[in-house]
């Protein structure tokens, strides 16, 4: 495990390797390197299994990370690969010459997230959301209560409670929800 | 080329639907059901209704778990003449399961619309009334009964099977009492029911009417 890591450091730069958990280590790679070394993984090292893959959306640093999560099943451990590409050009390369079941991960991404695979089958078509009309709703920008306000709707006498202040105020109701 | 359509003023536009795919679907509107003018043969008819409620087997949420142990033997639904259905031209029941996403909401509608009459809706679960747990979502419709009449709330999350049992009960002493008009509700507001589901449903590809 250590070797290859040294090795993958050496050949493909990775970075931030954090072991998370006893079976599952985490590193970051550049984006032009990254089908390289998926590749690399897959045939040379055993990882033949792709878990998912997956997106965040770092709002904050103007990034979205992918995460594509395999797994060696003779050594039973689990690598997650982190792949940081810009929010101004959301694009990435297509797996699904990889993993083929890839090109259903990269339809849900380009739905939610917007983030563009060119070549990948199917990638433009509908997936859970038919006729969507706003900007893709994972995204953080996207404001959903306010959109589901709009669009469906809320029926009068629906009320919140904070579940402490309203807890306060039922158990000591004559120090007007005062613990002290 | 043989036409479907009816040459009636008052037809539906079916401005979803392609020029060729007008042929295909009959654009008339949907008729309100007449009760029989003896009001005897009318009690009788909904007694027979009430003890013969064919549930259709369409999952629409997390509620449509609570469908399936309502046919085992610890709450054997059948005893109430429930059965479940495979098809909505032979149920008489829809059972909202749950919250509804638009995605699933216009499959519901067509389903709902294919059915035979006399037909009722029990909306499951608190997501039909106000959206639930999932009041603030994108894809979650929040108010059920702004696009399909809903006879019978059983509220919850989830609702027991129990509920359930007991909800059916309710609705047939309600079908009985001839309360259950929420065919002919959706009937007579027709106009007002299309354009709020066509405000959430974009891309609309089917007809008005899915008879």
């Amino acid at each position: 495990m250590k070797d290859m890591l040294q090795r993958l450091q050496r050949d493909f730069n990775i970075s931030d390797i954090t072991e998370r958990q006893l079976r599952l280590t985490t590193f970051h790679v550049k984006k032009q390197s990254a089908e390289t070394l998926l590749r690399e993984l897959r045939d040379r090292e055993g990882y033949t299994h792709l878990n998912f893959m997956t997106c965040i959306d770092y709002i904050e640093d103007d990034i979205f990370t992918l995460v594509y999560m395999l797994h060696n099943y003779d050594k039973k451990n689990t690598l997650g690969i982190h792949v940081n590409i810009s929010r101004d050009d959301e694009a990435m390369i297509s797996i699904h010459t990889l993993w083929a079941q890839a090109w259903t991960y990269q339809r849900e991404l380009r739905e939610m997230y917007g983030i563009r695979f060119p070549g990948s089958p199917r990638v433009d078509e509908d997936f859970c959301l038919e006729g969507w009309d706003q900007i893709p709703p994972m995204r953080r920008e996207f404001d959903t209560k306010k959109f589901s306000e709009e669009r469906f709707g809320h029926r009068a006498g629906r009320q919140s409670e904070q579940p402490r202040k309203h807890m306060k105020v039922e158990l000591y109701p004559n120090r007007g929800g005062d613990e002290k | 080329m043989f036409k479907k359509t009816l040459n009636t003023e008052d037809t539906l536009k079916n401005s979803g639907l392609t020029d060729e795919e007008q042929q295909l679907f009959s654009n008339a509107r949907p008729q309100a059901y007449e009760p029989y003018p003896i009001k005897a043969v009318e009690d009788f008819a909904n007694w027979a209704r009430a003890n013969s409620l064919w549930i259709l087997a369409f999952g629409t949420g997390c509620g449509a778990i609570e469908l399936r142990p309502l046919m085992t033997a610890r709450f054997d639904a059948n005893r109430f003449g429930v059965a479940g259905r495979p098809t909505p031209r032979q149920s008489s029941v829809f059972v909202i399961g749950g919250y509804a996403s638009v995605k699933t909401l216009k499959r519901i509608i067509r389903s709902y619309e294919q059915m035979q009459g006399p037909k009722f809706v029990i909306a499951l679960g608190i997501c039909p009334v106000n959206g639930g747990m999932y009041f603030d979502s994108y894809n979650t419709v929040n108010q059920f009964d702004q696009y399909l009449p809903v006879d019978l709330y059983i509220t919850g999350c989830m609702p027991r099977p129990e509920v359930l049992v007991a909800g059916i009960m309710e609705l047939q002493k309600k079908i009985k009492a001839g309360e259950c008009n929420g065919a002919n509700l959706y009937v007579e507001n027709f106009d007002w029911y299309k354009s709020n589901q066509k405000k959430v449903i974009k891309n609309w590809d089917m007809p008005d009417y899915n008879w």
